[in-house]
């Protein structure tokens, strides 16, 4: 495995900064009423999907999650696609028949988001069996939160994972909280044990890593999608992160300790990342080159048309 | 097999046990598509629980037939994701009543994976499931399930009445682009019927069998009824009632314009489910035919489970599902 180079981390630089800004974005036109639903922000989660998408292939299939606007991003989703799908538009990557939640490009690799906890991970492990049946270098990445590790789901899948060595990579975003419930006060581990912890149980590798840092997140999808193509069976990678908004719109966060959200702030991300490669000093003039980018796309997205009941229609069952 | 299976039943059929029926349309399925595998529990090495995968695992190997932990949720949700990457899987939930654990993957996720994406995957998985009453199993291993995932629109259903209804359906399910569920009947599993196999013998998706054409009353059944109808039918014949039983063979699409047809031409409808009445397919064939109007000579009778639930007591079991005498005597009702 090669280290990224400098100008591929200067492009993931650029990729966090624009879902900050574009997250930045949901809120203002939801807002603003063109919004239908709720949205489930990540600002501060940035690094955990920039730095695993950044170790997959071209071919590598994604499950993400309601929370999964950063995955879309990063993947590279059109901006305009993206925004017009949050409104409910013709024009969005999902036809309008999607939304916030499950905003994603099959053609990019994203074969589903669903909003149901957990109900990735089976999903993700069944892509990986296709790659491991078929002898491909290949795998599936499956992005879930914190608040995924209780469900039946979880469990189920990785037994099967782990057991018939499916090509897959489990990401666990752990942003501290499931809705609006500190993780430890849901989640039966031993004290101070990680959630990761938990693939010991069915003989499955696992690893922690810092979540606010991409080329430490990178560098253990990297080896977990190595070791998966392998044959060497599924990894557990808990990434330690943070989110910055509430739950969904409607929530503050008002149940988080004083000074909390501060203390993690002052870990930021894109700040990191911008240190690491001597950019701190450019982030303004990316910031401000983006901005247009997010403003001009989310613009065109609002003159999309609505979908129709006839199309929708359409949607429901293949040929 | 085929010492069993094969016989001189006319126009070229065997005869075979509906399993066995099940059995050949897995094989015939996995020999014409390499993309068709088997998940479950125990229907690799072991056969299956109802024997319907002998010997596929020894034919097609550990990457085509698995053998599943008990985790329906689980492994169904798998079979979503290699649908969803170019694989056609079937999964077996040995009992109906099981596929409530496999709720989410079978009722939110199959369904609607498509329609989130705004048509951009489909998902190619078929879902058997062997239910029904008969074997004194208690009530968590009798239900027919047939009409449970009815609201879950995106999922196609089908029902076997018979074993060339298990082998065309079956095989027409797994080469369907959309999730389908199939749902079995363990009290027909050892019943013999003739059988014509083949590429060309897929059922088509929607379209209910008349399984007995005639001229007085129209009834529709599904599953371990309609040999019971067909049972009614022989004994009502003999008192002069010429009776029509419909295989219903197909839930969602639901194909009203056959039974439709048939109720016109005779003037009276009963349904024989193996369910309660409400919220079932038997109540929306009453429904669908009352809004159109249906030039019905007397009110329909649904012949349906008494609103009790099933215990392993013989007497009780027997109480609870819709016999052949039950079914005569709607038709009779509905005669006079």
């Amino acid at each position: 495995m090669t280290a990224p180079s400098q100008a591929v981390l200067r492009s993931w630089l650029e990729q966090m900064v624009l879902i900050r800004l574009a997250e930045d974005k949901v809120m203002e036109i939801y807002m603003q009423g063109l919004v239908p639903g709720t949205v489930h922000l990540c600002q501060g989660q940035e690094a955990a999907s920039v730095g695993a998408i950044g170790a997959l292939s071209v071919d590598d299939w994604l499950l993400c999650t309601y929370r999964g606007h950063h995955h879309a991003l990063a993947r590279g989703m059109d901006l305009e696609a993206f925004f017009a799908e949050i409104m409910g538009r013709d024009t969005g990557a999902c036809r309008g028949m999607g939304g916030s939640s499950y905003v994603i490009d099959a053609s990019l690799g994203m074969i589903g988001s669903p909003a149901i906890i957990g109900a990735g991970i089976p999903v993700a492990t069944g892509a990986g069996m296709t790659a491991r049946l078929r002898g491909e270098d290949r795998i599936a990445m499956c992005f879930f939160g914190d608040g995924a590790c209780n469900i039946g789901a979880f469990h189920e899948a990785l037994n099967m994972a782990q057991l018939w060595r499916s090509q897959v990579v489990f990401l666990i975003e752990n942003n501290q909280y499931g809705e609006y419930t500190p993780f430890r006060d849901s989640t039966a581990l031993p004290p101070d044990a990680p959630i990761a912890h938990r693939a010991s149980a069915y003989g499955m590798a696992h690893t922690v890593v810092d979540g606010q840092d991409a080329i430490a997140v990178h560098e253990v999808v990297a080896q977990a999608r190595a070791q998966a193509v392998a044959g060497d069976g599924p990894t557990l990678i808990e990434a330690q992160t943070y989110r910055y908004r509430g739950h969904s719109r409607t929530d503050p966060g008002a149940y988080r300790p004083p000074g909390e959200l501060d203390a993690w702030k002052e870990r930021d991300p894109i700040g990191i990342l911008a240190a690491r490669i001597g950019a701190s000093g450019e982030v303004d003039e990316i910031r401000e080159r983006l901005q247009r980018d997010v403003d001009e796309a989310a613009d065109r997205a609002a003159e999309g048309p609505w979908p129709t009941l006839d199309q929708a229609r359409n949607y429901v069952f293949a040929d | 097999m085929s010492s069993q299976t094969e016989s001189a039943a006319p126009g070229g059929a065997e005869v075979v046990t509906y399993r066995e029926a099940i059995r050949l349309a897995l094989d015939d399925a996995m020999a014409a598509d390499e993309t068709v595998l088997l998940l479950g529990e125990d229907i690799a090495k072991a056969g299956g629980p109802f024997k319907t995968t002998v010997g596929l695992y020894d034919k097609y190997g550990a990457d085509r037939v698995f053998d599943t932990p008990i985790a329906e949720n689980g492994f169904c949700g798998i079979a979503l994701g290699m649908a969803l990457t170019g694989l056609r899987p079937v999964t077996e939930i040995m009992f109906s009543d099981f596929l409530p654990t496999a709720y989410d993957a079978i009722a939110m996720e199959l369904p609607r994976w498509r329609f989130m994406s705004g048509g951009q995957t489909s998902a190619p998985v078929t879902v058997r499931a062997s239910g029904g009453g008969g074997g004194r199993f208690g009530a968590q291993t009798s239900s027919t399930g047939e009409s449970w995932f009815l609201q879950f629109y995106g999922l196609k259903i089908a029902v076997a009445g018979s074993p060339q209804g298990a082998y065309g359906l079956l095989r027409a399910a797994i080469a369907h682009n959309n999730p389908v569920v199939v749902f079995d009947h363990k009290a027909m599993h050892l019943r013999k019927g003739p059988l014509v196999r083949g590429d060309d013998r897929l059922a088509e998706v929607g379209k209910a069998v008349v399984a007995r054409a005639g001229a007085d009353v129209t009834v529709v059944a599904s599953l371990l009824m309609v040999h019971r109808s067909l049972e009614a039918a022989e004994a009502l014949a003999s008192e002069g009632i010429d009776v029509e039983v419909i295989d219903i063979s197909w839930l969602r699409p639901l194909d009203v314009a056959t039974v439709a047809e048939s109720a016109a031409r005779t003037g009276r409808l009963v349904i024989a489910e193996e369910q309660y009445h409400d919220g079932g397919w038997g109540a929306s064939i009453i429904s669908r035919l009352a809004t159109a109007a249906a030039p019905l000579a007397t009110p329909p009778v649904a012949v349906s489970m008494p609103e009790i639930l099933i215990s392993h007591s013989p007497p009780l079991e027997d109480a609870m599902i819709p016999s052949a005498e039950r079914i005569a005597e709607a038709v009779r009702s509905v005669c006079r």
